[in-house]
């Protein structure tokens, strides 16, 4: 069984399947199944629907990542219905635990559980590195390279990093 | 459900964010820090994705095309308060502005999640999250440096008692807003302000700032209903140039 959080529209597991090829650009360790902005995968005929929703609402990969499920949707033979849609929002706690652990080793540190962010916004002062699992870190700026990243410094490594945003 | 007052509240958001958006697009490159730079440049993606996923709304209600609301409209067409549309001039001014601005845009969405028109209830759920990382930008600067020296208090004071009329222009009363309450759509600008005054109160209260005396402010009132400074044309004009050359040009 796929893990892709709760989801409100039915799972295809084999269109999930050939969905795990699509990667975010941003981060391409991750696929979109893992990163959890599938909400609804479903085969009717011939027809492969699928809704997505994005990471961050102004998100500049989501045309691109829309672009590359239709063609895998098309590749398999199937015509493509691909909707964008906010029924389901997104949030952080959305991302499986594969993807969580696809980021760390990718440099990046997952994001913490968001409903503690939600009460309590103090809780983003610090993260766990990704490279010496050290908590004695430091929010240099809620705001990174890219919308869902912000920067971070380890005093133990005396370096930066950087988490994928709770949200 | 009367589809004039949602789509009144539906521009005046959208155009609040699609000129704050681009004001704050404009400090990039320019910030007193690389970080501040990297802030309001992000800051300005979320804002103009979360105007375009507005007119999307609107379009599905049967106004024209995103793109084309967004970028062949002229200045007296546009219902954004006019808080927004000033020049961004020095960085505290501009930090007073966010400040004064995305507490208010916060706790507008935050209201929004109990909307009874659904696209705009699911909408406000996720741009919610977004917002805190805004609130937090403007929220942790205000308190340092509304605390730090003599010059930054003075000039982050300065920038406050000159904007707060504006600010006050953001509640400025709709025509609907009545209906919107009846409807469940929206609990209505007075009630947003006195919760935006009691949350600024919070804020300045942890720094040496003076907070405005509301009550003897005129607001400065008009942007809703198309009335402007002679400010946002010139950033429309801008903003729209690549559109008007080429409509057809992909973004
Ligand atoms: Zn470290």
């Amino acid at each position: 069984m796929l893990d892709s959080g709760k989801s409100i529209g039915p799972l295809n597991a084999e269109l999930l399947s050939w969905l795990e090829e699509v990667k975010d650009p941003e981060i391409p360790v991750l696929s979109l199944v893992d990163m959890g902005v599938i909400t609804q995968a479903e085969v009717d005929g011939s027809v492969a629907r699928v809704e997505m929703t994005p990471t961050f609402v102004g998100c500049p990969a989501l045309e691109i990542m829309k672009q590359e499920v239709e063609q895998v949707i098309t590749r398999h033979g199937f015509t493509p219905e691909v909707t964008v849609s906010f029924r389901e929002p997104w949030s952080s706690d959305k991302m499986t635990e594969k993807g969580k652990a696809a980021l760390k080793k990718f440099g990046l540190a997952p994001p913490p559980a968001s409903a503690q962010v939600f009460h309590d916004l103090e809780i983003l002062e610090s993260a766990t590195c990704p490279r010496c699992n050290g908590t004695n870190t430091e929010l240099k700026n809620p705001f990174g390279p890219t919308l869902c990243r912000a920067i971070y410094y380890c005093h133990t490594c005396h370096e930066a990093f950087e988490q994928f945003k709770p949200v | 459900m009367s589809n004039l007052a949602l789509k009144e509240l539906l521009y005046k958001m959208a155009d609040d964010l699609l000129v704050f958006g681009h004001r704050n697009s404009e400090w990039t490159g320019f910030g007193p820090l690389l970080e501040e730079d990297i802030a309001f440049s992000s800051m300005a993606q979320d804002k103009i994705g979360q105007s375009q996923a507005l007119y999307q709304l609107l379009h599905q209600l049967g106004e024209q095309e995103p793109d084309t609301v967004a970028f062949t409209r002229n200045a007296n067409q546009f219902h954004n308060c006019t808080l927004v549309e000033l020049p961004n001039r020095e960085y505290d001014f501009s930090l007073v502005r966010h400040f004064l601005f995305d507490t208010a845009d916060a706790l507008r969405w935050q209201m929004l999640m109990q909307c009874s028109y659904t696209p705009l209830a699911q909408l406000a759920a996720k741009v919610r999250g977004e917002l805190r990382y805004h609130t937090l930008h403007a929220n942790t600067w205000i308190k340092q440096l509304g605390s730090a020296t003599e010059e930054s208090i003075g000039r982050l004071q300065q920038s406050l008692n000159e904007l707060a009329p504006y600010a006050l222009g953001m509640f400025e009363r709709s025509p609907y807003e009545d209906q919107l309450m009846a409807d469940k759509i929206f609990e209505g600008e007075k009630a947003l302000e006195a919760r935006w005054q009691q949350a600024i109160e919070k804020t300045l209260a942890q720094t040496q700032l003076t907070l405005p005396d509301w009550k003897i402010q005129t607001p400065h009132v008009g942007g809703r209903v198309g009335q402007h400074t002679e400010h946002l044309q010139p950033l429309l004009d801008e903003m729209s140039e690549v559109f008007r050359i080429d409509p057809g040009a992909e973004w």
